[in-house]
């Protein structure tokens, strides 16, 4: 069996007591960073990259932390949801429907061993779903040509477009921006410098992490400048934890359901945790019916969205590990992580580095155990969090960041430049342009310009060429459909609004 | 609906500019049917098209902030890029405590708690990445202590 012995890879080397102790930590550091409000998974690992790179961990160490980190904010972000009503991140939204409810019915406790239950199922699942599928995934993947490749990648953006935003051409747009910051610095096959302006700052491009910085952690400051911090509103108090079994036992198929259902969506390129939730929740609430009583604080309600989220958060690494097209907005800075470490990803990392991989996925079961134990006996300790005002959060995560990017290059312009995707991004924000698209569009971007330029000298400039196989044409037609399909479908997937006060 | 609208023309205008800019890239002269250019002339080409759109199509408008408080965030962007200037000649320690200082005050405006941010983070992260994660921090700059 090559996945018991690859599994045995992985656990030797994530059982050690370093690499142990790293899952633990990142554990403990990502739950903290999801229960924030204002930080999220994105925020909270794009924050911590400089400063993992900094420390000078090897590839793998510093993979199992910033993943363990990832996990640990997935089930955090579902305190804040259901004390205060405030969704750390746009997965944990739909927790909020019925979680807020249920804990304002004095039942808080409850919620949150209940949604901590869903979580570890999910992502459990997720990761036994990782394990398996990514393998088979990575040697469809080893067929790849360019063409194959320029066509998964215009995928990705107008999935990500078409799935995660109210208005295509918004979405469109964010790549675009996200593409056009990439071209920008010296040319990968000419070496002729290009849009730098003649900066000689710019010769290098702009650094991912800096514009990752900039519109995820600086962004907040803005918004939270804007609004004094009102929407931190003192929340429920939590009176005693105890499991609730007969919840946990009712809710068994909803969390099995969900799990499947969030780890499709993670896997499909583009479409990320909030979909796997979003999906998840509405169809636990269709399979009710009326009757099930969804939104008023209903068990099934907590278990399918978080079971959901965590399941897709798993599923959006199969894409990210085998073919290098992350899923998601935190798979994206994940995606930055390994880059920045030198680890290309995609069928490769599979047959040369299979200890990074499969030390990650070891890690990543380690660390579901380690949450469970985290969330459920000691969730009292994560509540204290909550109290952290923002006034003092937020200047202090502006600073980390500072420090962070700070340390990278040592150099004023690379703050500078942070400072301004902060603005940028208050801007896009506000107009209701995802930021996620770009991102990946600058952590993208020469990759997908190299694989069509890769494909014009193979094809002697004959654009037919990009159409020539089965698996490149099933791909443009998906990125068409990705694109076109959501205008008409639209209608039929409002999302749910917050329930207010 | 205007906010889109403007912010559309501002990307369609960066759009041109940035195929402008593109037409000044060098092209080698190794063999490369697609050429250094054709890439960033589509990226452009998108960009400025969906701008247009945003023209045609606009949203509803945002809710935007008073003028006060655009005000305030552009302080804040002045302190940040202030701060961003002081950190190599001034060391860590004083920008630090005053940059945090102020945006804590512009989240809460309470005097004491603000100082206390201020003097407490500096201090705080200080401790943490000089000597608990090891990074090569400068407590005050060369401009400070010759």
């Amino acid at each position: 069996m090559d996945l018991l012995s690859n599994l045995a890879l992985g656990f030797s080397i994530a059982l050690s007591p370093y690499t142990l102790a790293l899952a633990v930590i990142g554990c403990f550091i990502g739950t903290i960073i999801g229960a924030l409000p204002g930080l999220g998974p994105s925020n909270g690992v794009a924050i911590l990259i400089p400063l993992t790179f900094t420390f000078g961990l090897d590839a793998t160490s510093a993979l199992v932390l910033m993943t363990a980190v990832y996990y640990g904010a997935m089930y955090g972000g579902r305190i804040s949801s259901i004390l205060l009503n405030i969704p750390g991140d746009e997965p944990a939204l739909m927790t909020t429907l019925d979680g807020y409810p249920m804990a304002k019915a004095g039942r808080a406790g409850d919620a949150l061993v209940l949604s901590g239950f869903a979580s570890f199922v999910g992502a459990f699942l997720a990761t036994i779903g990782l394990m398996l599928l990514a393998p088979l995934l990575a040697q469809v993947a080893f067929k790849f040509g360019p063409a194959e490749y320029f066509a998964l990648y215009l995928l990705a953006f107008t999935t990500l477009g078409g799935v995660a935003s109210n208005n295509q051409i918004k979405a469109l747009l964010a790549s675009a921006i996200g593409l056009a910051i990439a071209m920008i610095g010296l040319d990968n096959s000419t070496g002729q410098p290009r849009l730098t302006g003649g900066s000689l700052h710019l010769y290098d491009g702009v650094d991912f992490l800096v514009a990752i910085v900039g519109l995820f952690a600086i962004t907040e400051v803005f918004f939270f400048i804007e609004s004094h911090g009102k929407n931190t509103s003192i929340g429920i108090r939590l009176e005693r934890v105890r499991i609730p079994w007969r919840d946990i036992g009712a809710t068994r198929w909803t969390m099995l359901r969900s799990s499947f259902i969030g780890f499709i969506a993670g896997v499909l390129p583009g479409a990320g945790a909030s979909l796997g939730s979003f999906l998840a929740y509405m169809s636990e609430k269709a399979i009710a019916g009326p009757k099930g009583g969804f939104g008023t604080g209903v068990a099934k309600g907590i278990a399918a969205p978080e079971a959901g989220n965590n399941a897709a958060a798993g599923g959006a690494l199969v894409p990210m590990l085998t073919l290098g097209v992350p899923g998601s907005g935190t798979t994206a800075v994940l995606l930055a992580l390994l880059m920045t470490l030198n680890i290309t990803p995609g069928p490769t990392l599979f047959s040369e580095r299979p200890e990074v991989v499969w030390g990650l996925i070891a890690s990543l079961l380690i660390a579901n155990v380690v949450l469970l134990i985290m969330n459920v006996p000691l969730v009292r300790l994560f509540v204290h969090v909550l109290s952290v005002p923002p006034w003092v959060l937020l200047p202090g995560v502006t600073m980390i960041s500072f420090v962070g990017i700070y340390s990278l290059s040592g150099s004023y312009f690379d703050l500078l430049l942070m400072v301004g995707f902060g603005a940028l991004g208050y801007f896009l924000r506000k107009l209701d342009i995802p930021t996620v698209p770009v991102i990946l569009g600058i952590l993208l971007g020469s990759h997908m310009e190299d694989a069509l330029r890769r494909a014009m000298v193979l094809s002697g400039g004959d654009w037919k060429y990009l159409f020539s196989s089965p698996i490149a044409i099933g791909f443009w037609v998906v990125a068409v459909a990705g694109l076109v399909a959501p205008i008409f479908l639209r209608g039929k997937f409002r999302k749910p609004q917050r329930v207010t006060d | 609906m205007i906010s889109d609208r403007i912010f559309g023309l501002v990307v369609t205008v960066v759009a041109l500019a940035y195929i402008a800019g593109a037409t000044q890239i060098q092209l080698s002269f190794l063999p490369d049917p697609l050429g250094a250019r054709t890439f960033p002339y589509g990226v452009g080409a998108v960009m400025a098209i969906c701008g247009a759109l945003m023209m045609l199509r606009p949203d509803p408008d945002p809710e935007w902030p008073g003028l006060t408080t655009f005000i305030a965030l552009g302080f804040a962007v002045a302190v940040l890029v202030g701060y961003a200037y002081a950190l190599k000649p001034l060391g860590f320690l004083i920008p630090t405590a005053i940059a945090s200082g102020i945006l804590s005050y512009q989240i809460h405006p309470r005097v004491h708690s603000a100082v206390l941010t201020g003097l407490g983070l500096s201090a705080g992260l200080f401790l943490t990445f000089k000597y608990v994660l090891g990074l090569g921090l400068v407590a005050f700059g060369r401009a400070l202590i010759g």
